[in-house]
């Protein structure tokens, strides 16, 4: 009744555009916000910030020789860190993790486009079947794979059956196991967040591209992918930051050609028990994470901000 | 000119629901053409087949002479208006109209070319570089619009493309719609569930029941002469009466008994019997009604009636009137305005007359159309009483 009311009220042919409104609501934090993120604020205080503080502040102390920290304040150990075997080490923890953060994402993201698409007990299915690998212990799980990957190991002996493998071939102690494993590590950390990405995703866009002329792949390319960016962003977050520091996936399967960073910071706390050099590498480490992630943010507030500019016309 | 588009014998089912049930259609080049239904009739089954979205189970699809049920959506010549616009929301308005362009890797200047073309179409240039959460309803909806027809699509389809709009806005984009379609003339395929919408923008409407179509027709005569009481209980408001026919008067008129409610005379517009079970209906503007009893011939069914609701709507008012056993909308529109002329008013005994020729009789319904009588006129013919969405999906 209402809306027949309207329809003999309206002056034919007026054209109703409304101006379009700001949209953007600065958020203002109130104190209730404050008190409610308060305690994990204080944690976070507590136990990461003040301790990297201290990992900082400990590469600019003298080691004394029993392996403690001496008195006094010394650049000594950042001068030790030019070490010509260091760049070797830095480039391998870089390429490593990178490459396995892109192939964790390679694999991800087609997992994660079925299981926003296949039916609700599937997908359930599915994200179990992702997530039961975390009930084992991280180290049994990688010393299964060095029983696998072992010159006698079932993996091993499967491949050189099939004559994919030579048998005189090593499969452990190198960058490629290490790679694997690696891959195999953090491979749910990477599906997880594209998952709830694109668990979001409008697939109607598919359809509207394809309507539009689009070929699947293009679809997927301009469509799907840029869709799920954020979800893209958080997984290569999530696997490129723990795969740089790691520490027992190369020391279990890898070599001494394949030691990452992880691994000397190891090696310098207990087997020279020199902390000081330990802090320098770790704090490098921790500036090498920190730095890049600090420019996407504030270059992604900064586009926040700014509405988006018409750089396609040009 | 031979037939356009043409569905042929179209069938399609989702598990045990046939959704569209052995359509055919023909629709004429640069036609404007609804689909029109309640939710769950098959129409958007229909329009997403076109759309290559759906293959239908069986039956076939022709654009243009050339079959093409089988073509992927990117390979034909068909766009569509999908219901939530479907804007990317990674990309501004100008990369969206750019969008089916690009991919089809048209050289720079001439995507810049058309695309300007397209936002002064809708007027939408200032906002070129807008992106889609930044603009209103209205604005995505051309968007949505630019963005298929720069393609030169041989057909645009709309999947009830105002539905999301509020009333105001809806009415607004109705005449930009029918503005747009006398500027582009190509064929649009429209799909509604909303009467009013289609009946102002088509040429011709197809209304869809069932997945079947029950009526196709010009508004004109879909409104005048429904073919069943499905259709005219969709379209509009009317009364229905059931009666059987008691005598065939002449060749043109017969008398109907009503259970409760005076003989009346009929025209004899379908090959009626005597003893024949018919409903009957009259849309609510054909009655008279007047505090005076007129003589009129006996071609006039004049009835006795009381006034139990009065509904002032400026350009007429509407009447609900008890007689017999029958609760009657009247409409009367607002001619000339007298001061002196005393109202009808509340509890008023009044008469109220038509023509014979004003009501037409319909072969009793299947038993799914019984709840739909069941339903007021009123909760029918409007806007926005139906939500539009899960149709026949």
């Amino acid at each position: 009744m209402h809306a027949e009311h309207d329809h003999h009220r309206l002056p034919p042919g007026r054209p109703a555009t409304p101006a379009p409104g700001p949209r953007v609501k600065p958020a203002r934090t109130t104190s209730a916000e404050v008190l409610v993120t308060a305690p994990s604020m204080l944690w976070l205080l507590l136990l990461f910030c003040v301790p990297t503080l201290i990992v900082f502040a400990i590469t600019f102390k003298p080691a004394d020789l029993y392996g403690g920290i001496g008195p006094g304040w010394t650049l000594q150990t950042l001068r030790s860190l030019s070490n010509p075997n260091y760049p070797t080490i830095i480039w391998r923890t870089i390429w490593i993790s990178f490459v396995a953060t892109a192939i964790c994402l390679a694999l991800s993201v087609p997992m994660a486009y079925h299981l926003a698409r296949v039916t609700p007990r599937w997908r359930q299915l599915l994200l179990l079947l992702t997530i039961v690998p975390f009930w084992t212990s991280f180290l049994i799980r990688i010393f299964a794979w060095k029983a696998l990957l072992h010159p006698e190991g079932l993996f091993k002996q499967a491949l050189v059956f099939l004559h994919l493998v030579r048998p005189d071939a090593s499969l452990l102690y190198n960058a490629e196991a290490v790679l694997l494993v690696s891959v195999y590590t953090y491979l749910p950390f990477a599906i997880l967040p594209i998952y709830a990405a694109a668990e979001k995703f409008d697939f109607g866009l598919i359809e509207a591209a394809l309507d539009l002329g689009a070929t699947r792949l293009q679809a997927f390319f301009k469509v799907f992918l840029p869709g799920i960016q954020r979800g893209l962003l958080n997984a290569f977050l999530m696997v490129f930051i723990p795969s740089l520091g790691s520490y027992v996936i190369p020391d279990v399967v890898g070599g001494p050609n394949a030691e990452m960073i992880g691994n000397k910071i190891a090696q310098r706390v207990f087997v020279d028990r020199n902390l000081p050099h330990a802090s320098g590498l770790a704090a490098f480490l921790t500036v090498a994470v920190l730095l890049p992630m600090l420019i996407m943010i504030i270059h992604q507030t900064r586009a926040e901000k700014q509405p988006p500019t018409m750089r396609e016309v040009a | 000119m031979g037939e356009f588009l043409e569905f042929d014998n179209v069938s399609k089912s989702f598990g045990t629901v046939r959704a569209v049930d052995a359509v055919s259609l023909r629709i004429k080049r640069g036609e404007f053409f609804s689909l029109l239904g309640p939710s769950g009739c098959g129409k958007t089954t229909l329009l997403r087949m076109l759309g290559g979205f759906e293959k239908p189970d069986c039956g076939r699809i022709f654009l243009d002479g050339n079959d093409i049920t089988d073509l992927p959506p990117n390979r034909r010549q068909v766009n569509t208006i999908f219901q939530n616009y479907a804007l990317f929301p990674h990309l501004s308005v100008w990369e969206n109209i750019a969008f089916g362009l690009r991919v089809a890797k048209r050289p720079r200047h001439e995507i810049q070319d058309e695309v300007a073309r397209m936002l002064k179409l809708i007027r939408m240039e200032e906002h070129a570089h807008k992106r889609p959460d930044q603009i209103s309803g209205g604005q995505k909806q051309r968007v949505a619009i630019a963005r298929a027809l720069i393609n030169k699509p041989s057909v645009l389809l709309l999947d009830e493309p105002l539905a999301a709009l509020d009333l105001k806005l809806r009415q607004h984009m109705l005449l930009e719609l029918d503005i747009i379609h006398d500027q582009v003339g190509i064929t649009f395929l429209y799909v509604t569930h909303d009467q009013g919408e289609a009946m102002s923008l088509s040429d011709r409407i197809a209304v869809m029941h069932n997945g079947k179509v029950e009526q196709l027709g010009t508004p004109g005569e879909i409104y005048e002469a429904p073919r069943s009481s499905f259709v005219a209980a969709f379209i509009g408001d009317t009364n229905f009466f059931e009666g059987t026919v008691r005598e065939i008067i002449s060749q043109d008129y017969s008398r109907l008994a009503i259970d409760g409610f005076p003989d009346v005379v009929v025209f004899n517009d379908k090959n009626m019997r005597c003893g024949d079970a018919v409903y009957f209906s009259v849309r609510p503007e054909k009655f008279r009604i007047s505090r005076e009893k007129r003589a009129l011939d006996d071609k006039h069914n004049v009835i006795a009636a009381t006034v139990e609701d009065i509904i002032y709507l400026g350009s007429h008012t509407k009447y609900w009137v008890r007689a017999g056993e029958y609760r009657l909308a009247i409409n009367r529109q607002h001619v000339r305005f007298l001061l002196d002329e005393q109202p009808i008013r509340w509890k008023d005994d009044v008469w109220i007359w038509w023509h014979a020729d004003d009501g037409y009789m319909l072969e009793r319904y299947s038993e799914s159309d019984e709840n739909l009588m069941q339903v007021p006129p009123e909760a029918i013919g409007e806007n926005g009483t139906d939500t539009p969405s899960g149709d026949a999906r």
